[in-house]
């Protein structure tokens, strides 16, 4: 049997909020995991796997104060894999496996923060002294400018221009302007994106997620709990993972981790890069969605900045439209993580419940990517492909 | 031996351990050492017993060249803590003789005119903890004659 017949998604919801000085980091994943489980048909009472990273608040960066906090009684399955922004994505695979092998049956996975209001992420924790990579951390790297690390050396080998990485920006600006709880509302121009002060050269401001508080939840059941259920199922056909380190010192920044867990989810789920209707793709800044493109398959390596450019990604009729909600670029990244809200926009689509100007017409598979970690340096990835069921 | 000097870039004081201690020494004294697998004879950064290669434990130190040229780069405009004072630096990626590429900042040079490719040599900022952090500066043309 395929691993991934086992299980659904049946629940999904997204925080309304980008700012939310009254509510605490727990509060916040409290009202996402019951938000998801209403979508469901579920009640925290039906729980027992549950997920999150090491941002969440309280006792050794994990599960524990989280599911005390929720009154999680019943647990016989519980991960907190930490794997950055993209692991609510891996926490689907494993949710999915934990059902397979029967240790749960309601999965769920919450992810929230609160860094625009003074709770600054945690779950990277500190480089740790034995660990030699510290080495490389004398050199006031930060996360845009190790970014623009790889942004450099991809334009230097293929010609790339801040201009086609500007398209990507500007289309998610398109989306959000379609959701009204998107934190950015103005749609920008190319011009506008270069012209924004330059952070780390070659990213500006505009190339750069934002900072919002908010999160997200994903609630995965076995089949037969499903059809108890009258919500709409989303399946998945194919997940893959992967990670790429620094290789010892032969470290190359123009591809990621992507090459490697996109031919896995593909190879499960049976599908080409052209069967794909919609895609959420990482977007911690514009160079990540170019080289996870690339490295996927939806383009030749270095032909991106091409691939992205005249409304390519715009929805509906571009011609592989991506981030409808307008992304961690316009609309959320809550905590700096996007990888929940890169898997609750895919199950819009494929239910048909995104919003009315960016919806994919007959949208009946989705790919679902999330970069962790670093580009510049470290950094892990989850592939899922999403396909629309009927109810 | 390369120049170990006052920091002109702010020079945290590194954790020491086992595996980097002999490498953390000579840098305070303006020595550049790595580390190479004798089994599959690659160059490794950064420093650890175990090749990541090959697996052998057949690892040892040698002097690196302490030279190399610019891999890919940055000038941060925008930076937090001490960094904050010191914008706009140069972080990059150097591609060392040996074959690694390494993390460090270019210094001594024009922010602006930084390009990949450029030829850069090792110069130690002291982190006064008995210690030098390595950076690296761009080669002119008297300096690459005498070496």
């Amino acid at each position: 049997m395929n691993v991934n017949d086992a299980a659904v998604i049946i629940g999904a919801y997204e925080h309304p909020g980008r700012e939310l000085p009254d509510k605490s980091l727990a509060q916040i994943h409290a009202e996402v995991a019951i938000g998801a489980l209403a979508d469901a048909g579920l009640t925290l009472d039906d729980v027992d796997g549950y997920f999150c990273g090491h941002d969440a608040p309280g006792y050794g960066g994990g599960w524990v104060s989280m599911a005390e906090y929720l009154g999680l009684r019943d647990l016989t399955y519980m991960d907190s894999t930490e794997s950055g922004g993209a692991s609510p994505i891996y926490h689907v695979s494993h949710a999915i496996a934990a059902i397979a092998a029967g240790k749960c049956n309601v999965a769920l996975i919450t992810l929230a923060g609160k860094p625009r209001t003074g709770v600054q992420p945690g779950g990277g924790g500190p480089i740790r002294p034995e660990d030699s990579f510290e080495m490389g951390m004398f050199t006031g790297a930060g996360l845009v400018s190790t970014y623009a690390l790889a942004a450099k050396r991809h334009m230097y080998e293929f010609g790339t221009t801040s201009e086609q990485l500007a398209e990507i920006k500007v289309a998610a600006t398109k989306h959000a302007a379609h959701n009204p709880h998107a934190f950015l509302q103005k749609v920008l121009t190319v011009e506008d994106v270069v012209n924004s002060p330059m952070v780390a050269d070659p990213l500006h401001r505009a190339d750069c997620c934002l900072v919002t508080d908010g999160g997200g939840a994903i609630v995965v059941v076995s089949k037969e709990v499903a059809r108890g259920l009258k919500r709409q199922p989303v399946r998945i056909m194919g997940q893959g993972e992967s990670a790429k380190l620094t290789n010892g010192g032969r470290l190359d920044l123009t591809y990621t981790s992507a090459v490697w867990s996109g031919p896995r989810a593909f190879e499960q789920a049976g599908v080409t890069v052209r069967d794909i209707d919609y895609v959420s793709i990482y977007d911690s800044f514009t160079i990540t969605v170019l080289e996870i493109l690339e490295d996927l398959g939806f383009c030749e390596k270095g032909e991106g900045g091409r691939f992205v450019m005249d409304g390519a990604l715009v929805a509906p009729h571009g011609r592989l439209p991506f981030n409808t909600d307008g992304g961690g670029l316009s609309n959320n990244h809550p905590g700096h993580r996007g990888g929940v809200t890169k898997i609750i926009e895919a199950v819009r689509q494929l239910r048909g419940e995104a919003n009315a100007g960016v919806q994919v017409p007959d949208c009946e598979i989705a790919l679902v990517h999330g970069n962790g970690g670093d580009l510049g340096t470290r950094m892990r990835s989850a592939t899922m492909i999403l396909g629309r069921e009927a109810k | 031996m390369s120049e170990v000097r006052s920091p002109v870039l702010p020079a945290a004081r590194p954790v020491v351990n086992p595996d980097t201690e002999e490498f953390w020494k000579a840098t305070a004294e303006g020595r550049f050492i790595g580390r190479r697998c004798d089994d599959c004879g690659s160059a490794m950064w950064y420093p650890r017993p175990i090749c990541p290669f090959c697996h052998s434990s057949n690892t040892r130190w040698e002097d690196f060249t302490g030279r190399g040229t610019v891999y890919s780069f940055s000038v941060v405009h925008r930076a937090g803590g001490e960094w904050k004072g010191v914008t706009p630096y140069v972080l990059a990626y150097v591609e060392l003789e040996e074959g690694p590429r390494m993390m460090t900042n270019i210094v001594d040079c024009d922010v602006e005119s930084v390009a990949i490719g450029d030829e850069v040599e090792v110069v130690f900022e002291d982190t006064g903890h008995g210690s030098a952090l390595p950076r690296f500066r761009p080669v002119r043309a008297e300096a690459g004659s005498q070496a």
